[in-house]
């Protein structure tokens, strides 16, 4: 990067010229969590006219009270929890080992075994035949469904790969030397000089399973173990049909407007919360694992 | 290799091991070979295992369950024991309105996608390189690249929100233009430039990483001997950082357009109503409603099949493509 110390005035017209457009883009990708914020703290009334537009206008709380009294968004939020922990935490069981034998040069069939990785990544047989294959493993409506169905991505394995093939062969020679078989030299040499990459597949996976949706609402039907997202695309996309909360609405302090917002903002904090570390890894993630296959 | 205890001195030791050896690699079948690393190795083989078993149930039977798209298929019968039915569901298809209607907007959205979302994330790179002051530069990054974490449902909500037509800022501001409040997400005129714009609006910063990575690595005695020349910021932006970039924006659009196909349906499904199901359906939404919703599993099958077909192809077709401009493939 050039460091400047002379400017001329074309210069300086430019670097202002950007710091403005970029100071748009910002505030672009701020606003709308800003101005969701303030709709949740705002009066139902001043919401459904329209009045929000930066701060909170008739500031209350009664869309959280509301929300936080639904039993259906504590249920929701333990499974998200559930399906966020088991399901990190199963998927690294199975990208460690399986990356790491991976990287082995000693690997009989290993550009074999990469291709059946790889082959996933480019080729899929899409949702019908994989839904019909949880149905057919009896895996609709279980937590372990979701939890396992979901495991293994071909992407994560390659960048953990591309990684563990990066670490020079001389720093396991001395846990050789002691007589370390496989699974010693894998648990005390390769994981803890892994540690950045390991986060960033942890990170990845737990955006991933925090965030996701479409198919715990194919695969789950009973209400009592869907996630988080999926109850709250049933009160943004279907809560201003359902006529018992419509009745509530008459003399609330709250709207449809401000309900919805206030799920959204309890559903954001814990992805905020570990904002700082994604922030860390997933620069160097996207770079080890992004361009080169 | 096991080795074994013996007493009979060093030299003796070495050249019996040594003649075992010979002895077993004299003409060693490849069955043999395999056997004997197997034994060598059975740890390796115990730690890839789960990784391959979970391919082979969750990815691959799906493949082999492919055959449907071929087949009447019951779910009493099952995959394997439907009657065969040749090319019937893709002629179904072809001869479906709703079926070409979602292939053109598939096509369609990805094409505008491609025009007004490739070019933004390597505008942002490009412009985050110029800011000097470092503390704005870091707060603006850890902004942008946020929406990229947050949930396609909440993405989607915001939207509904925002483009609301009693409550939301966007009306509200038309209204103070005099314009009348327009119900946007009814309209089937305004679903693409919404979707577009959603898609740039929460991928564009964190697509941005790899152009200033790019960036990062141009050496930076170019500039320098720019500045002796008097060159001004303009300039070495467009004479130095673009032309040193250029590969890494080639890769990326041959990404890109490998990936055409795979339109975020998920937003789509989120946003899309029956009122807007002219401009909004894509091939896999159609697939979500005709077979997960519609029960009609083969025919939907059918039309994912071909989905894939033709991102396989593309795919492979654009890493063909990158090999032989760039010299550097996707694998």
């Amino acid at each position: 990067m050039a460091k400047m110390n002379l400017y001329s005035r074309g210069d300086k017209a430019f670097v202002i010229l950007n710091m403005v457009l970029i100071g748009m883009f910002t505030i672009s990708a701020l606003y709308p969590f800003i101005y969701i914020a303030s709709l949740s703290m705002s009066s139902g009334f001043e919401a459904r006219a329209g009045n929000v537009l930066l701060t909170p206008v008739g500031f209350t709380l009664e869309a959280y009270s509301r929300v936080l009294s639904e039993p259906m968004f504590w249920i929701s939020y333990k499974n998200t929890f559930i399906y966020t922990i088991g399901g990190t935490l199963m998927s690294l069981a199975f990208i460690i080992p399986g990356a790491y034998a991976l990287s082995r040069p000693q690997l009989y069939g290993r550009r074999f075994w990469n291709l059946m990785v790889a082959f996933t990544m480019w080729f899929h047989a899409g949702m019908i035949p994989f839904f019909l294959n949880m149905r057919d493993l009896n895996l609709l409506d279980s937590y372990f469904g979701i939890i396992i169905g979901f495991a293994v991505s071909g992407f994560n394995i390659i960048l953990l790969r591309n990684f563990f093939e990066g670490i020079p062969q001389s720093f396991e020679e001395a846990a050789r030397m002691d007589g370390a078989n496989e699974f010693q030299v894998l648990w005390k040499v390769y994981m803890p000089l892994s540690k950045p990459a390991i986060a960033t597949v942890a990170l990845f996976c737990i955006v991933s399973r925090w965030n996701g949706f479409f198919w715990a609402m194919i695969l789950l039907q009973d209400e009592g173990k869907i996630p988080l997202q999926v109850y709250l695309r049933h009160v943004i996309m279907e809560l201003s049909d359902d006529e018992e909360f419509a009745s509530t609405l008459i003399n609330a302090a709250y709207s449809f407007e401000t309900v919805s917002a206030a799920i959204i903002v309890c559903s954001i904090i814990p992805i905020l919360l570990i904002y700082p570390f994604l922030q860390k890894y997933f620069n160097k993630g996207i770079l080890l694992g992004g361009v080169k296959e | 290799m096991s080795m074994q205890e013996d007493h009979t001195g060093g030299s003796t030791e070495k050249l019996v091991a040594e003649a075992k050896e010979a002895l077993r690699y004299r003409h060693p079948s490849r069955i043999q070979k395999v056997g004997d690393h197997m034994r060598r190795e059975w740890q390796l083989y115990l730690l890839l295992a789960p990784t391959i078993i979970w391919l082979l149930v969750f990815l691959y039977t799906p493949m082999y369950g492919l055959q449907i798209a071929f087949k009447d298929y019951s779910i009493f019968r099952g995959v394997a024991n439907s009657p065969w039915i040749g090319l019937e569901h893709f002629h179904t298809l072809f001869g479906s309105d709703q079926f070409i209607r979602a292939l053109k907007n598939t096509i369609y959205i990805s094409l505008l996608s491609l025009a007004f979302g490739f070019p933004v994330p390597i505008l942002l790179a490009l412009m985050f390189n110029e800011v000097l002051n470092q503390t704005f530069k870091k707060t603006a990054q850890t902004i942008v690249y946020l929406p990229h974490f947050i949930s396609s449902v909440i993405i989607a909500g915001i939207v509904i929100t925002a483009f609301s037509p009693s409550a939301g800022i966007v009306n509200t501001i038309l209204e103070w233009f005099g314009v009348d409040p327009i119900y946007f997400l009814t309209k089937a005129e305004w679903f693409r430039p919404i979707f577009v714009g959603t898609t740039i609006w929460q991928e564009a910063g964190f697509q941005s990483i790899v152009y200033l990575a790019a960036i990062a690595g141009v050496s930076p005695t170019l500039y320098e001997s720019a500045v002796v020349d008097g060159a001004s910021r303009w300039q070495m932006m467009w004479k130095i950082t673009v032309p040193s970039i250029m590969p890494t924006i080639i890769i990326m659009l041959i990404i890109r357009i490998g990936n055409m196909l795979e339109v975020s349906f998920e937003m789509i499904i989120l946003l899309y109503q029956p009122a807007t199901y002219s401009t909004a359906d894509v091939v896999n939404t159609f697939i979500y409603r005709q077979g997960l919703q519609g029960g009609q599993y083969d025919l939907a099958a059918a039309a994912g099949l071909f989905n894939a077909v033709v991102a396989f192809v593309l795919v492979m077709t654009a890493n063909t493509v990158s090999k032989r401009y760039s010299r550097t493939s996707l694998w």
